[in-house]
């Protein structure tokens, strides 16, 4: 029965995506995966888990255990737990019609690009049941569960229904360019709790390829060396 | 004095090494095997790039059944925990994210240099005479690596194994009388579930692993019965040293390719750690990013198509109509033609022994009849593979000239009549080809 799906997958919802903005990713950026990472604790955190990523990974974005505990934790967690959220799964299901999925591996899965531009992309919808639209999200019907979690920073976007284009008609306590670098923050670390080991990994690379460059003249020099007589 | 000195101690301690290689020997063909294996196994001495894939393929499997051990030790296969423990493994496991790009790099690159020591074979006639078993012992070892990555596909439980293996344990079911058994039975679960994930398991880190350890060792030890092969494709067996016996083109394969196969291993290891350290998801081919969605039985995602390497054989079983069924009969609608061509465009490899009947072995003094046909053949393998990746809509539909065909499924058909012709006219086209004189010795 599943077969004629992977047959003729219907692709078409999926691909027709919305234009997404480029995510200013900077994992060397210390300050602003701080601010992203206050961002994330303080707004995402009450509904998103994290459920893979530990406190004190914050350690290697430059953030003290003292910072940590003192700024981050709430409810008496420890350093070394991982970020959990309070809210039941089964509440949530009945408030927003979906369990808020776990954010560890989010922009592994959508990208970068789409998670800035989702958060940049909330426009008042009388029509939906949180009073929220997001293109983004959903292309087609941009229908989301999530409200607006940051209008009281964003202010309030009106989507004009044949431009396609989205105004501020409300603005909120930051201006666009304060908002977007919050966005901008929050993205990147985002990207960074995805794969924290991604600047280790990066670095260490230069490391292999480097020892790698001088193995290969000298076992080049020994392969000359042995086949100097077969001709 | 203190030179001599040295020499007596160094002598001593060669004397005590031969003779503890002396008592081996006499209760295990320690020194035989050596020799018959690497310093007296004589492989012609032209062996060019191509040559390089056989030994890289070794060293891969080697390094996917290492970073297995390591990834079991911190894996869950539970339908609960699975997915988690990946990503527990990602960060929290020393060295762990290493350790699992290392082996999910492994698997894509195992099927890169699979299919390119497949394509050495095929270019200078490896398969031939007296090269069939080995040939078809690489085909048995190609199915079951096919098997194991499948299997092994499942276990990180995103979305896209999930999907995957419902998809491809479906397809059994399309096999007439016994199939919906069949799928049931390898799926331990009307759906796949935590007991089809137990059991991939098994098969992935068990059961496979065993089978294909123990093809490579028979497809090794043809090779060094009959001897390897050449970019020439003339048998340097037959040009022996009258006193020594030793093929007049051959060299002991230790040392001489023992320290070229270095220098390929070398370069291999900085594409495989370009990769692993700089791209390890290569763009979404080697790690898709749906699969960092825990799998989720009640979301279907709207395009589902495997990795990379099985995409040729998945736009074959797109491509193929399904059977419409014969309502008068009784005789229902069936998917089945398309997972038999899906099946058999894997399955023909084996064939290729037969099916080449060319008086030359190698593409050097083949005809341009011939080099048209592989050529064909290359880049319909390579259209398929694309098109696998890709939604069947990718490239629009025709218009209702021709029934609004989707454009991406019309050219499909087109290369995969393409890719099957280049095997069931083969015997047709290589008796025709016009074919150069082979030389005595081979030409470096």
């Amino acid at each position: 029965m599943l077969l004629p799906c992977v047959l003729f997958p219907l692709t078409v919802l999926a691909n027709a995506g919305a234009h997404l903005d480029k995510a200013p990713i900077d994992a060397s950026n210390h300050d602003s995966l701080q601010r992203g990472a206050r961002t994330f604790v303080n707004n995402c955190l009450n509904c998103h888990s994290a459920n893979y990523m530990r406190y004190n990974r914050l350690l290697e974005i430059g953030l003290t255990e003292k910072q940590i505990k003192d700024n981050l934790l709430f409810s008496g967690e420890k350093v070394g737990d991982t970020m959990k959220v309070a809210i039941n799964p089964v509440d949530a299901k009945k408030w927003f019609g979906v369990a808020p999925p776990d954010l560890s591996v989010e922009v592994r899965a959508r990208g970068a690009d789409w998670v800035y531009s989702y958060m940049r992309s909330f426009y008042r919808d009388d029509t939906s049941a949180t009073g929220w639209s997001n293109c983004v999200f959903d292309p087609v019907t941009c229908k989301v569960s999530m409200p607006h979690v940051l209008y009281e920073l964003q202010g309030e976007q009106v989507m004009n229904h044949e431009t396609h284009q989205l105004t501020l008609s409300k603005p909120g306590k930051l201006s666009v360019a304060e908002y977007d670098a919050l966005a901008g923050d929050l993205t990147n670390f985002l990207a960074f709790m995805a794969e924290p080991a991604k600047q280790q990994r990066n670095h260490l690379g230069w490391v292999v390829l480097l020892f790698l460059g001088v193995l290969l003249v000298l076992t080049y020099k020994l392969k000359k060396a042995y086949w100097k007589d077969i001709h | 004095m203190t030179n001599k000195k040295t020499v007596e101690k160094k002598s001593a301690v060669a004397n005590a090494f031969d003779a503890g290689l002396n008592w081996v020997d006499a209760r295990f063909p320690l020194t035989s095997n050596i020799k018959a294996h690497l310093t007296e196994y004589y492989a012609p001495k032209n062996f060019n790039f191509w040559y390089f894939f056989g030994s890289l393929s070794l060293l891969v499997l080697v390094l996917q059944i290492l970073t297995g051990i390591f990834l079991t030790m911190h894996y869950k296969p539970d339908a609960s925990l699975a997915f988690a423990s990946v990503e527990y493994i990602m960060r929290d496991v020393p060295w762990g994210w290493l350790i699992r790009y290392m082996h999910s790099t492994g698997a894509s690159m195992f099927f890169i240099v699979v299919y390119l020591h497949m394509f050495r074979g095929i270019i200078y006639g490896s398969y031939r005479n007296p090269r069939e078993l080995i040939w078809l012992f690489g085909v048995a070892i190609f199915l079951c690596l096919m098997g194991e990555a499948f299997f092994g596909y499942l276990l990180p439980w995103g979305q896209m194994s999930y999907w995957g293996a419902q998809v491809i344990v479906n397809l059994f079911s399309a096999i007439p009388f016994i199939g919906p058994d069949v799928s049931e039975w390898l799926r331990g679960d009307y759906l796949v579930s935590d007991a089809t994930l137990n059991r991939f398991f098994a098969f992935h880190v068990i059961a496979l692993p065993f089978v294909l350890a123990g093809l490579v060792a028979a497809h090794i030890i043809a090779l060094h019965e009959v001897g390897s092969n050449n970019p020439d494709g003339i048998e340097i067996k037959k040009l022996k040293d009258k006193k020594t016996g030793i093929p007049l083109d051959g060299i002991p394969f230790h040392p001489y390719y023992t320290v070229k196969d270095i220098v390929g291993t070398v370069v291999f290891l900085m594409v495989f750690s370009t990769i692993i350290f700089f791209a390890p998801e290569m763009g979404g081919y080697f790690l898709e990013a749906n699969n960092f969605v825990p799998a989720n039985p009640l979301v279907t995602p709207a395009h589902i198509a495997p990795v990379w390497y099985f995409t040729p054989y998945y736009s074959i079983l797109r491509a193929v109509p399904p059977f419409p069924g014969v309502s008068m009969l009784g005789i229902p609608p069936s998917l089945f033609p398309g997972v038999a061509a899906m099946g058999l465009s894997v399955m023909v490899f084996a064939l290729l022994p037969w099916l080449d009947k060319s008086p030359v072995k190698s593409i050097r003094y083949r005809g341009a009849l011939y080099k048209k046909w592989l050529s064909a053949f290359v880049v319909s393998f390579i259209v398929l593979g694309y098109l696998g990746t890709e939604p069947s809509n990718v490239w629009g539909q025709f218009g209702p000239w021709l029934g609004n065909a989707e454009r991406a499924t019309v050219v499909a058909r087109i290369f995969m009549i393409i890719y099957f012709a280049f095997f069931i006219l083969m015997p047709w086209y290589t008796k025709k080809d016009k074919t150069l004189a082979v030389p005595e010795r081979v030409t470096g």
